[in-house]
């Protein structure tokens, strides 16, 4: 049989070809919403994300705010790493406390260890609604769970902000279509086709900075239900919990009391990116206590708006 | 460590329901070791709970909990997999009719298909169904993995039987490289392992077909000029504009002759930005934004072209999938998205449904959900489209309800030389 002639004139790394798709994705949305915004914890993932829209629009200034929904119970580390990476790249940040939404009794306190992780689809939704946000992007990837494996790119959002994974619009080509009407928005993923490995890669390849948290490091952490916990504020050591000093790093940044650290010596990218690529159990599956409940915590979670 | 850069194969599966297409993907994925020993243990565990057995592979992608529940695919599942060479990003497509938008999804960014069949029932009408859909969305590879080999005691004799029949479609669709694979997805046989028990076959491997297939073949296309259609202006601090987009086609150089469409400007490339810096040329795939030497006012939805240049019109011959639930019909008004440019839209002529099984076109006047028929529009605005079969960016487009937003058609400029 012949073979179509095909031309060579196109880059092949895969790399390249990832960042490029989320450049046009970010110009896409950015082009047909009115009102979006990046949702930036602070993770290497939207570390990621917010130096994509950075290089997407560059030489002007971001065209959208980035917020963070703040659990109140995060690292200390990443709270700075937030703060410095906005002002380097000057955009406006916008912070919604999941505190605030517990003041107001929209939601109960789980208490100062009790984990905030779920609560804060609450606080997301409320922010969306309150500042008429019609386009939120999110660092998810869809390596991470099988419900965002489902996922399209462009994910439709109704007015009380669920995802219903049996009625997704058909994403053909690169045909990204994110028009909404009042009080409905779309959830916009940039880095769905990246996996924990290219995000490592693309951190060094643009001799990126992420929190210190992500490095080995000494820490005094706890062993439960199969994770090590850092001790801090929202950690306490339980009875017959004994306290170890051991070297750790962070696969995942989440909540300080739901984010188990891994046993890792790796100081340095190449270090990182080498046990990434050897690893044999999952970023979510090593370090997430909040997809361990159930085996569809994730797509729930994700049906009541979840990020 | 550095790892070696790799390129990057986009592949979706096509199989009617039972025939073994989530297995597979789930024992390719299990013998490549894709999957971490977290996800195995939660695979083992919700396949005891429902009682089917050990490891029911096809739970790596069936992963919403209806799938599960009722054992069949309904959207589709993104897998990644990497060999030391390659990034493969698996759209694991859903087998049933009523989810042919989201078979269509899958395919429409496909390198190449990755087909199953059950050797026992051949070539279902599902399949052909959706070989046909892939061809007309411009798939031109096949991989066959011919399943099941085990359930017929190995048998050469009902590989080629089903051998013939996918030979003689391929031909009808216009398939440039097939492979077919006599395979046991649930054993393992030539899936990434060659087997023992088929001593008549010395062919590839899945893994080695689709290792061994031709990748980024989906940007690229056979026209002759680039393409850059435009998203957005950025504003420069010397007070000059670029016009950014991803470029498609062939290469953009500095210095090249280029014309804005459809104001049918011409003009020279005067700079190449890549991300805020200067780079000398744009290949393709990339999202660059251009300098132009003429002052234009250009805008979203323009496209930037080299010669040969792509047409203008507003009204279109075009193939169509209709996904809506109730009929498209002459006189209907829609809108339409294609490249950055969206117009409002209306049926002008439907010449017809495409029978599938006899790859004919009926005289047909409205069509069904998950019908493919031809029909020709026209659009508000002008669109600058080439023949889908020459580019596949400027060749497409979808229609969208304009009171729901929803997306209800796929839209191809022309149509398949086979119908």
């Amino acid at each position: 049989m012949t073979t179509t002639p095909l031309r060579t004139s196109h880059t092949t790394d895969h790399l390249d070809l990832l960042e490029s798709h989320a450049i046009f994705i970010l110009r896409e949305v950015v082009a047909e919403c009115e009102r979006p915004v990046l949702l930036f914890s602070g993770g290497k993932d939207s570390a990621v994300l917010l130096h994509l829209a950075v290089k997407a629009f560059a030489p002007q200034q971001l065209p959208f705010p980035v917020m963070h929904i703040d659990t109140g119970q995060n690292f200390p580390e990443v709270i700075d790493f937030r703060d410095a990476t906005v002002e380097r790249v000057g955009a406006r940040l916008v912070v919604a406390k999941v505190q605030d939404s517990i003041d107001q009794g929209k939601v109960v306190d789980p208490g100062l260890m009790g984990s905030r992780n779920r609560l804060q689809t609450v606080t997301l939704l409320d922010a969306i609604n309150d500042n008429n946000f019609d386009a939120a992007f999110g660092g998810a990837r869809r390596d991470e769970d099988k419900a965002r494996a489902k996922e399209r790119i462009l994910s439709f959002r109704d007015t009380f902000g669920q995802w219903d994974p049996r009625k997704q619009r058909p994403e053909l080509w690169q045909l990204y279509q994110g028009k909404v009407n009042a009080g409905e928005h779309v959830r916009a993923f940039p880095l769905s086709d990246w996996t924990e490995l290219d995000v490592w890669q693309y951190i060094e390849r643009e001799s990126m900075t992420v929190p210190d948290i992500y490095f080995a490091h000494d820490r005094d952490v706890v062993l439960r239900d199969g994770m090590y916990l850092a001790i801090g504020p929202f950690v306490a050591p339980r009875e017959n919990e004994t306290v170890e000093r051991l070297t750790v790093r962070f696969r995942t940044v989440g909540d300080a009391n739901c984010t188990g650290a891994v046993l890792s010596r790796a100081s340095t990218l190449s270090a990182i990116i080498e046990e990434v690529a050897l690893a044999n159990v999952s970023e979510r599956g090593a370090t997430r206590a909040d997809d361990k409940f159930s085996e569809t915590a994730m797509e729930d979670r994700k049906r009541e708006g979840y990020f | 460590m550095q790892l070696a850069t790799k390129d990057l194969l986009r592949l979706a599966t096509i199989g009617s329901v039972d025939d073994g297409k989530s297995t597979l993907i789930g024992r390719l994925l299990v013998d490549t070791r894709q999957l971490f020993d977290d996800q195995l243990d939660a695979i083992a565990e919700a396949s005891e709970k429902r009682g089917v057995g050990d490891l029911d592979l096809s739970f790596v992608t069936d992963g919403l909990r209806a799938e599960r529940e009722q054992g069949i695919t309904i959207d589709v599942a993104y897998r990644y997999a990497t060999t030391p060479t390659r990034k493969f990003i698996i759209a694991d497509c859903p087998g049933h009719v009523q989810y042919t938008s989201n078979m269509a999804t899958g395919a429409s960014t496909a390198d190449l298909a990755l087909v199953v069949l059950d050797v026992a029932s051949g070539l279902k009408e599902q399949t052909r169904r959706h070989l046909c859909i892939a061809a007309l969305l411009g798939v031109r590879s096949i991989i066959v993995a011919v399943n099941k080999m085990d359930a017929v005691d190995w048998s050469q004799l009902a590989f080629d039987r089903v051998v013939d029949e996918i030979v003689t479609l391929s031909r009808e669709l216009d398939f440039t490289s097939v492979s077919i694979i006599p395979v046991s997805a649930l054993l393992g046989d030539n899936v990434v392992e060659s087997s023992n028990n088929l001593p008549w076959y010395d062919g590839p491997t899945v893994l080695d077909a689709l290792e061994s297939s031709e990748a980024g073949t989906w940007e690229h296309t056979t026209t002759q000029g680039a393409r850059l259609p435009i998203q957005w202006v950025l504003r420069q601090p010397g007070g000059g504009r670029t016009y950014a987009g991803m470029v498609n086609g062939d290469t953009m150089h500095v210095g090249d002759r280029v014309t804005l469409l459809p104001a049918n400007v011409e003009t020279t490339i005067t700079s190449i930005n890549f991300g805020g810096d200067e780079i000398a040329d744009a290949t393709v795939g990339l999202a660059a934004d251009l300098g132009l030497a003429a002052e234009t006012n250009a805008g979203r939805g323009d496209l930037i072209a080299t010669a040969p240049l792509p047409t203008v019109s507003n009204e279109l011959k075009t193939t169509i999938c209709w996904f809506g639930e109730k009929p498209l019909v002459v006189g209907q008004r829609l809108r339409l998205k294609h490249t950055s440019k969206v117009t409002p839209v209306r049926v002008k002529i439907i010449n017809g449904v495409i029978d599938i099984a006899k790859l004919d076109i009926d005289d047909s006047t409205s069509l069904n959900t998950n019908d493919i028929g031809l029909a020709t529009l026209q659009t508000a605005d002008l669109l600058v489209v080439d023949d889908y079969r020459v580019n596949r960016v400027t060749g497409s487009f979808v229609l969208i309800d304009e009171a729901t937003n929803a997306t209800v058609a796929a839209g191809m400029v022309g149509h398949a030389s086979f119908l």
